[in-house]
């Protein structure tokens, strides 16, 4: 079974980076530029992570969030979060909102690919 | 001796006590020409009156006193208010 | 033995003299020639000096004889006025000055808001006072003519009709007050003529009685200690002092000195200088006690040398004459004479002043009724009722002295007066110390006092059954025992005098006090009460507002020449006109003229009269709330404090606004810097997270085609340029705002500045913008740094380009050249932009909103900072449509095609 992230993130730059990394994973990559519609691709979708960046256009990475914690159905996908504003003050909010894991940019691929399998280890048989 | 605020503060003193003096002086005068004379023996009996010559000698006395004060007042304050350099100050005291 | 018509033909030349002086000084002084002497300290000493009338002169010498030193009383209370002129004279002669009071009437009625009803009040009350001192000098000059006629061999019997003798000597005392006292038309000016015939008179009565006193001390009584030995062996030889006579007379002698009309005059209204109160404050004591020096030895001589039946009031006269010495006696009798004719001048003329200002004047004005621009000479009205009242006065005079059997002692009858007089005193005393004293307190005051003093002194003094039945006397008023005349209240036992003047002074006090308590003063009162207690505050300060009148100024001017004469109103009005900057005309009737001119007519008529006779041209007159504030300095001072605060507390809030807002701003802007070093972090970790990422992936992965590769790298590459842009932009405001930026002006063409801008905004730009331009407007060439002009400008149309969110985006690039400056505006058809965001467009690090774009916020701040130092600005236009951005340049920067004019 393959395994499925959504990626929502505005800069095709990263995006295309994050897809050739976890496509030699083995894992479907869903790309989403746009923040306004995310939630609803997820729900849609019910994918085995979600990645979020922070300032998208539409809806910050945050309103994504809230709305999947608010959604009993997708409430435990886990969520990594990825953003450029890697301030202490962003990682607390972030991790009260309820993602799994926070990632400042620019991240090592090692590291990134460690923590997408740490998030999914146990969800993926 | 030029002239500095001290001076100038000084003569201002003066001029003040001058005017202290102008208003005390009546009242004075009143005590001296009003009370006293009421502590005067009248002719009555067992004791001789205080005599005129004496009242005379008083009264006018005091009258003499009050006009030479009155008249030193007045050419004192007449030297302070035109008396703009130091030397009519001193030619004062 | 002198013969009688031989004295009446002495007197006749001295009156003649007198009569010659006094038209010397006043032609000298119309000339204004004369002034050392006619405004010299000497003559206002000497004119004071009509204090010491007849009844001085003769009375004092009866006075002594009958209770010895208590005649000195009625000297020691002046004496101690003078020397306490800086308390109440100095005061008075500054109000007087400063409010050309006329008469002390007219003072008191000034002072209570110019009551017409308390100046008729006072003038009858002074009339009626003083008849009995004009009385005292008829019977005086009729005793001392009595005295020589018994030693005249020409009359029979040695006795003349004193009836008659009485009449021809109030004759002749009219007509010489008529000629002396309003021989002068203009009412206003001081008497020169009456003042310094009065200082003539002044010295003759002082040289006589020195020189008798000198006789007596001397020629009698062979020298000083002798007479001071007779002196304590004579009857009067003890000091005796009764019931408190002494200090009661000492003060009602002060108090009738202040009081008197004629002293008034000559006091306060012809007074020149107030320097001259202090000089007069040692020399008119001085005066009184030379006067007084020499009484009592003649007295005691007198009562030596004398028969018993002998008037001690006319020793000054018997004595030279039972001497031999006929030259003394005939000096005395001209002393005496003096004394009298001088009092009589000048009290006719005060008292006829008040008269005609302040009872005929209005009732003139009343039954003209408006009349006061009509024509014909007011000032013939007031001279004629002037004389009509001098003749009224001393016909009073001589009636009182037929009415009360010209047998009363000459001190007795004084003494009425000075009572009578001393009821002004509480009224003129509250007036001028007292905020709170009302006109209805003084007219209580008054009248009680009056009544009281009627009672108690006037009436009685005709003797039991003339104007008070022995009924009265003995069983009171009515038969109310509290009234008898003479023990008010059931109080026995005291001196008819000191009770007299004790209750009357007392209750008229204690009237005034109480009532003024309980009224409440009208405006104009408060204001004149004002203007008087705090005279040496704000002596030219305002008076009461004339409302600027309606009514033009030809009806002052008719007024003001009735009342001031044509010449004189004449000049007055030039010298207005001319204070007003209008020359040739009349001065335009404002509130100050007004004001002056009512002063100046009240000179001539009073302050009551003055102020009617305005009212009835002008139409009423407005106390102001400005004059109200004047009025209670204290609350003007609490005014001007709180209005002083408020203005601190306008300045606070504000400083506080902008404190506020500057806050605001702060935090808006701290809350920018944060959002801000976010947005760089952002903006410098997005392109880095791409570059490491591929940079890592090209390292560690095998196997990448070769179009991988390069695609990777090429992403690196971009990422590399956009992180480099960005910190080209960091450095450029960084410069910019350092101001080390080196500007390369030269001469450029605006066309191709805009050009270049919408090119390459253009070229770089997914979407698609409609730019509309004004290719003739911007045919101008500039002399400025193209490159930085071209880079503001790159940056408005990439910002219309990027945030312009209209469907079919248009720009409009238009160009407007003022006289001053030259404007390039940059206008989308998008929204705008947001209130709450306008102020902050400018900022550095704003960016508004989420919207893409790879801006880090400074585009507009560089744009800022640039247009700074290319000598404009710009900004944002708040009231246009959609988001418009005007660029200014100084017109200075224009270079005229064809002239390549470099700016120096």
């Amino acid at each position: 079974m393959t395994k499925h992230v959504v990626l929502v993130e505005d800069e095709t730059n990263i995006a295309e980076a994050i897809r050739f990394l976890l496509g030699r994973e083995g894992w479907r990559v869903e790309m989403l530029a746009n923040g306004s519609n995310a939630a609803e691709v997820i729900r849609a979708a019910m994918p085995d992570l979600v990645m979020l960046d922070v300032m998208l256009p539409g809806k910050t990475g945050f309103e994504i969030l809230a709305e999947l914690r608010g959604d009993p159905a997708c409430s435990d996908i886990p969520v990594l979060m990825l953003t450029a504003r890697g301030q202490a003050r962003d990682r607390d909010q972030a991790m009260q909102a309820g993602v799994n894991r926070f990632m400042a940019k620019p991240f090592a691929n090692d590291e990134l690919l460690a923590t997408v399998r740490e998030l999914t280890a146990g969800r993926v048989s | 001796m030029s002239k500095t605020p001290l001076f100038l503060e000084r003569k201002r003193y003066r001029m003040r006590r001058i005017v202290d003096a102008i208003r005390i002086l009546p009242v004075v005068c009143a005590v001296l020409w009003i009370v006293i004379p009421l502590m005067w023996n009248t002719a009555q009996e067992g004791q001789a009156a205080t005599s005129l010559s004496t009242a005379l000698w008083y009264i006018f006395g005091i009258w003499s006193l009050a006009v030479a004060a009155s008249f030193a007042l007045w050419r004192r304050s007449k030297a302070g208010d035109e008396g703009t350099d130091t030397r009519a100050d001193d030619a004062s005291r | 033995m002198v013969a009688l018509n031989q004295l009446i033909g002495v007197c006749l030349v001295y009156v003649s003299g007198l009569f010659l002086v006094a038209f010397l000084a006043e032609r000298a002084a119309l000339r204004g020639r004369g002034g050392w002497l006619l405004r010299s300290p000497l003559v206002y000493t000497l004119s004071l000096s009509i204090y010491c009338t007849a009844w001085t002169f003769y009375g004092a010498v009866g006075y002594a004889a009958r209770s010895g030193m208590e005649f000195v009383t009625i000297y020691l209370g002046p004496s101690l006025v003078m020397i306490g002129w800086w308390w109440i004279l100095r005061r008075l002669v500054r109000i007087g000055r400063s409010h050309r009071v006329t008469s002390v009437a007219d003072l008191i009625s000034a002072r209570y808001g110019k009551s017409n009803v308390l100046a008729i009040m006072i003038t009858v009350m002074a009339v009626v006072g003083v008849t009995p001192y004009i009385a005292l000098q008829l019977q005086s000059v009729t005793l001392s003519l009595t005295i020589f006629a018994s030693s005249d061999p020409a009359t029979q019997g040695g006795t003349i009709n004193t009836a008659q003798a009485a009449f021809w000597v109030a004759g002749g005392l009219a007509l010489f007050s008529v000629l002396f006292g309003t021989r002068n038309l203009n009412a206003k000016e001081r008497h020169h003529g009456v003042v310094i015939a009065v200082a003539v008179e002044a010295v003759v009565k002082l040289v006589a009685l020195l020189a008798v006193g000198t006789f007596v001390v001397w020629g009698i009584g062979g020298g000083v200690t002798d007479t001071l030995a007779r002196i304590d062996a004579s009857s009067i030889g003890g000091w005796q002092a009764k019931d408190g006579r002494w200090s009661a007379l000492i003060f009602l002698s002060a108090a009738a000195f202040l009081c008197l009309p004629r002293m008034f005059q000559v006091m306060v209204v012809e007074n020149d200088d107030e320097r001259h109160i202090q000089i007069a404050s040692w020399a008119f004591p001085l005066y009184l006690m030379l006067m007084s020096l020499f009484v009592v030895p003649i007295a005691v001589t007198g009562l030596a040398l004398m028969p018993a039946d002998a008037n001690p009031d006319l020793y000054v006269l018997s004595i030279p004459l039972t001497q031999g010495q006929n030259g003394l006696a005939m000096l005395a009798f001209l002393g005496g004479f003096s004394s009298a004719t001088s009092m009589v001048i000048v009290a006719t003329l005060a008292l006829s002043t008040m008269m005609s200002n302040h009872i005929v004047m209005p009732i003139w004005l009343m039954l003209r009724g408006g009349g006061a621009q009509r024509s014909g000479d007011v000032r013939a009205v007031i001279i004629r009722a002037r004389r009509l009242s001098i003749l009224l006065i001393i016909s009073l005079g001589y009636f009182y002295y037929r009415a009360s059997g010209g047998s009363g002692a000459l001190s007795e009858i004084g003494l009425i007066s000075f009572g009578g007089v001393a009821q002004f005193l509480p009224a003129l005393l509250g007036g001028i110390f007292w905020r709170g004293a009302t006109r209805v307190g003084a007219l209580w005051g008054l009248a009680i006092g009056f009544a009281l003093w009627s009672f108690t002194m006037l009436l009685p003094s005709f003797g039991v059954d003339a104007a008070l039945s022995q009924d009265v006397f003995d069983r009171g008023l009515l038969g109310f025992g509290i009234l008898r005349p003479q023990a008010l209240f059931g109080i026995e036992g005291m001196d008819a005098t000191v009770h007299a003047v004790w209750w009357s002074l007392s209750l008229n006090t204690l009237a005034f006090v109480g009532i003024s308590f309980f009224t409440f003063p009208h405006p104009l009162e408060r204001l004149q009460g004002a203007q008087f207690v705090n005279v040496f505050d704000h002596s030219s300060g305002p008076a009461h507002g004339w409302t600027a009148a309606t009514s033009g100024a030809d009806d002052l001017m008719i007024m003001s020449q009735r009342i001031l004469g044509a010449a004189e109103a004449r000049a007055f009005f030039d010298r207005h006109a001319r204070w007003q900057g209008r020359i040739g005309s009349l001065p335009s009737p404002t509130p100050g003229f007004v004001q002056a001119l009512e002063r100046e007519i009240a000179a001539s008529v009073g302050a009551a009269t003055a102020n009617a006779m305005i009212g009835q041209i002008i139409g009423g007159q407005a106390v102001s709330v400005e004059d109200l504030l004047a009025v209670a300095d204290e609350s003007a001072q609490i005014l001007e404090y709180s209005s002083q605060l408020e203005a601190k507390s306008r300045e606070l809030t504000e400083t506080a606004e902008e404190l506020g807002h500057a806050n605001q701003k702060l935090t808006q802007l701290s809350l920018q810097k944060d959002s801000f070093l976010s947005q760089i972090s952002h903006e410098l970790r997005t392109p880095m997270t791409s570059i490491r990422s591929f940079s890592q992936i090209l390292r560690d992965t095998d196997g990448l085609t070769p179009q991988e590769k390069t695609r990777y790298a090429s992403i690196i590459h971009t990422e590399t340029i956009r992180l480099t842009r960005l910190l080209d932009d960091l450095l450029d405001l960084s410069v910019l705002e350092n101001g080390q930026v080196s500007l390369n002006a030269r001469v450029v063409s605006l066309h191709a500045v805009i050009d270049q801008a919408v090119t390459t905004s253009l070229a770089g730009s997914a979407r698609a913008i409609a730019v509309h331009r004004d290719p003739a407007a911007e045919d101008v060439d500039l002399f400025t740094d193209g490159d930085r002009l071209a880079q503001v400008f790159i940056n408005l149309v990439t910002n219309a380009i990027k945030y312009c969110d209209s469907a079919q985006p248009q720009l409009r690039i238009s160009v407007t050249q003022t006289g001053s400056e030259l404007r390039i505006t940059f206008a989308d058809n998008g929204s705008g932009i947001p209130a709450d965001a306008q102020a902050l467009v400018f900022e550095k690090f704003a960016r508004l909103g989420n919207g893409g774009g790879d801006g880090a916020g400074l585009g507009l701040a560089i744009c800022r900072e640039i247009m700074t130092r290319l000598g404009g600005d710009i900004r944002y236009v708040t009231d246009a449509d959609g988001t418009t951005f005007e660029v200014r340049l100084a017109a200075t920067l224009v270079v005229d095609r064809g002239r390549s004019l470099l700016p120096a």
